[in-house]
């Protein structure tokens, strides 16, 4: 058994789900790997155990919980290796986006508005919106994994935020909508 | 040393160190109580033979003061200002909270922190209601293995908010039971529906019990239960359905000279209630079109004739609010109704055939009925205890929760900044960063609240705190990070740290009822569950089973992990150990405490280490699985 080297809280999250630092992910690899982890650590496993046992159990079980659910969406994983790899997103501070993304975000704002009450219109625009998540998908893949090229990966994640959302807005709607 | 057994803790090799585990199912109209017994799950009935406890207490001022379930049900028609059901809608509520509370047969009062009910014995709170329907059980259990409980698995509805968690589990400190674990009604259910079926794949769970309303989705794949979202309303259930109908017979027996049911005395309203629960359990029999109310009231008889689909009509918003939540659980879920390989029906409510007809339509497929509706969740329940107990020496199956409803913090304005979204896998922690606005403060105050609105005054309040002793600074320089932990059993704790000077402030989330423990030390005193224990020699016998339980833990661990440890080490343990087994038979609980305590500082490391070699462990096997 080569046994990988032993672990501590401390890290990274692609450490502990031994996956490769890149954006591309083997989504069941992921979920399979959780499930080990759990497994081994989930409070439950301690319930009649001695209190340090337990506490432990716990902020592992945390811990595994925390960088399964940051890995398992892209854009909260890319804006984590973002930052393992020296390019924190700072969503919050930095808003800047190059303008054609910003007439873009413009247009289907406009185009929700007009879409108020329609229920086909609304699934229109979130089927756009969709399109133009998976695109930026792609780019962010490519400049993460082939072209390493972080700033603009960065990019990328900062316009899939701003999509998400945007459909969080479309998806509200039709919630409102749907009897 | 003594030959030692060389079994994990629970694979206990002879059957008297079994540990009595039960699962409790505390439902709006009856609970139940289950074991595994010779490895098949089972209801366990009470001496007249009967599974189902009425949750129904009787306060009587006579004889013990009390009748608990059928014997309360029998009274309830002639004492209903007495006789408490459905308190498990009261469960960490205040008065305004409760829904159509003044239709309630018995007097609710505006008691702070948590309303409570007028009786000939004083006011009750739900607590202690609820504990002495999970005394009944206990003792129930007690009795049929002759043996004292190690301990229990509590289901409480998932979308249950942290007060009234907190609640069902300070009911069952009450009544003296050790809760192994709370864990949601239909998380239990699919626990015993995929354990039973074998079943693999995505299911939902459709729970519409006498008060609350579920719905679960979960994916089973070997022996895993990961719940992947959940919804539901913690007030609408048969109970509405009852009500709804009541209006209706009124409407058809007194036509517009129809007296609304507030304006009915007690005695009435629990008659009609009642009868028109009788009406509706009739016309969910099979070939049944029409049935009557029928039922004598100050005003005149009551007699209607009422048909299934008049019923239908009369109770369509309440089966629509239900199909909603089904909706948004299966779009947090980000899955179709076609990605649903079975729906699973739990809950006496989900007899009623508008219920099936509603759910088959929309997921278009008949739902699963095969299990007893009544009995699945406290089955799933004991299935659960008994592994938590480390009874189970078979496959361990594993669950894997989440949290029904978001927490988050106030910010300015009175706008909610969400701290950990809905349906996070549990246990889970995050984290927020807050700054001061104002120079020089010194101080912040937290409030923290759960629901899914914008607005703080749309959602829950759980609990108020202060952060205080911030060194002076400048506007927004300060950072403080909140941080919440949300525990296996779905309850809170919020911690906040000011990180440049690092002074500290931490809080376990008791909701604003707050019990101390004063407080349930004066209740446990009064209660009937304990009436003759001493609390003092309480205090020992807990320590001893402490001390027990800390020695037999920390030997399994010598056993399956033994050689992790320096001879030195080992030693030290050992004297521990010892000094523990010395202590247990003393009379001074603080001193096999203090030996406990000590046991567990010295077996910290080895702790680590051990978890250490679990998960490395963990990963080397995948790696071997996925080569």
């Amino acid at each position: 058994m080569s046994a990988p080297q032993s672990l501590s809280l401390q890290a990274s999250d692609f450490e502990l789900f031994d996956l490769p630092e890149q954006f591309q992910l083997d989504a069941t690899a992921l979920t399979q790997r959780w499930k080990a982890l759990q497994a081994q650590t989930h409070p439950d496993k301690y319930v009649a155990a001695d209190a340090a046992s337990k506490r432990l159990a716990m902020q592992w079980s945390v811990r595994v919980n925390e960088a399964y659910q940051r890995l398992r969406q892209p854009i909260t994983r890319g804006a984590y290796l973002a930052a393992l790899l020296g390019h924190p997103v700072n969503a919050e501070d930095n808003t800047a986006m190059p303008a054609a993304f910003l007439m873009q975000q413009m247009e289907w704002r406009e185009a929700l508005d007009e879409a108020q009450g329609d229920v086909n219109g609304l699934n229109q625009l979130a089927d756009d919106t969709n399109a133009a998540k998976k695109t930026y998908l792609q780019l962010a893949e490519l400049a993460f994994d082939t072209d390493k090229d972080i700033s603009r990966a960065v990019g990328a994640i900062r316009a899939l935020m701003f999509i998400e959302r945007f459909l969080k807005d479309v998806n509200q709607q039709l919630d409102a909508l749907t009897p | 040393m003594a030959l030692l057994q060389i079994s994990e803790p629970g694979q206990s090799p002879d059957p008297h160190q079994r540990r009595i585990a039960v699962g409790i199912d505390l439902g709006t109209t009856h609970s139940l109580v289950a074991s595994v017994r010779n490895g098949v799950a089972e209801c366990l009935p009470d001496t007249a033979g009967r599974v189902i406890l009425p949750s129904v207490v009787r306060y009587t001022g006579e004889g013990s003061g009390r009748q608990i379930g059928f014997d309360a049900l029998a009274g309830q028609a002639a004492d209903p200002a007495n006789t408490i059901s459905s308190v498990k809608r009261l469960m960490g509520r205040v008065r305004s909270d409760v829904h159509d509370v003044d239709n309630l047969p018995y007097k609710v009062l505006d008691t702070p922190g948590m309303a409570s009910i007028d009786t000939c014995l004083g006011p009750k709170t739900p607590l202690e209601v609820s504990a002495e329907l999970l005394a009944t059980l206990r003792f129930r259990a007690e009795d049929s293995f002759d043996d004292d409980l190690f301990g229990a698995v509590i289901t409480v509805p998932a979308y249950f908010d942290d007060a009234q968690r907190q609640a069902t589990k300070d009911a069952a400190q009450l009544a003296g039971i050790n809760v192994l674990r709370l864990i949601n009604e239909p998380t239990a259910a699919a626990i015993a529906y995929g354990l039973d079926q074998a079943s693999e794949g995505v299911f939902a769970v459709y729970d519409l019990g006498g008060g609350t309303f579920d719905i679960s989705i979960l994916r089973l794949s070997e022996g895993v239960f990961e719940v992947l979202a959940t919804g539901g309303d913690s007030a609408l259930g048969g109970d509405d359905y009852d009500r709804a109908l009541a209006h209706l017979a009124l409407q058809k027996a007194f036509a517009d000279k129809a007296p609304v049911p507030e304006s009915l005395s007690g005695e009435d309203k629990a008659n009609l209630y009642a009868a028109a629960r009788r009406c509706k359990e009739a016309l969910s029999a099979d070939g049944t079109h029409e049935a009557t109310v029928s039922c004598p009231l100050d005003v005149g008889d009551c007699q209607a004739t009422i048909t299934r689909s008049a019923f239908a009509v009369a109770t369509d918003h309440l089966t629509q609010r239900t199909l909603q939540a089904v909706r948004r659980a299966l779009r947090d879920a980000g899955l179709e109704k076609s990605d649903i390989e079975g729906v699973v029906m739990v809950g006496g409510s989900t007899r009623m055939p508008v219920v099936r007809d509603a759910v088959a339509n929309l997921f278009g497929q008949d739902p699963l009925t095969n299990l007893n509706p009544d009995e699945v969740v406290a089955l799933g329940a004991a299935i659960q205890a008994n592994q938590l107990a480390g009874n189970n020496t078979g496959d361990a199956l594993l669950l894997l929760d989440v949290i029904p409803l978001s927490l988050g913090i106030e910010t300015m304005g009175g706008l909610v900044e969400r701290i950990v979204p809905r349906n996070s896998t549990i246990p889970t922690a995050r984290a927020q960063d807050f700054t001061t606005f104002k120079d020089g403060q010194t101080a912040l105050a937290l409030h923290v609240v759960q629901g899914e609105r914008d607005l703080v005054t749309d959602c829950r309040s759980l609990a108020r705190f202060e952060l205080r002793g911030i060194p002076p600074m400048a506007a927004g320089v300060a950072r403080i990070r909140v941080s919440f932990t949300v525990d296996a059993d779905g309850m809170l704790q919020v911690d906040a740290v000011e990180t440049n000077s690092g002074v500290q402030a931490h809080i376990d989330v008791k909701p604003s009822y707050g019990l101390s423990d004063d407080q349930i030390a004066d209740m446990l005193r009064d209660s009937y569950a304990t009436a003759e224990a001493d609390i003092k020699a309480r205090a020992v016998v807990e320590a001893r089973v402490d001390a027990e339980r800390m020695i037999l833990a920390t030997q399994s661990a010598l056993n399956a992990d033994g050689d992790l440890l320096s001879d030195a080490d080992r030693a030290t343990i050992d004297t521990h150990m010892a000094a523990v087994e010395a202590a247990k038979t003393s009379d001074d609980a603080a001193h096999i405490e203090a030996v406990t305590k000590a046991l567990a500082t010295v077996t910290e490391p080895f702790a680590a280490a051990r978890m250490n070699r679990g998960i490395t462990q963990a990963l080397a096997g995948k790696n071997l699985n996925a080569v």
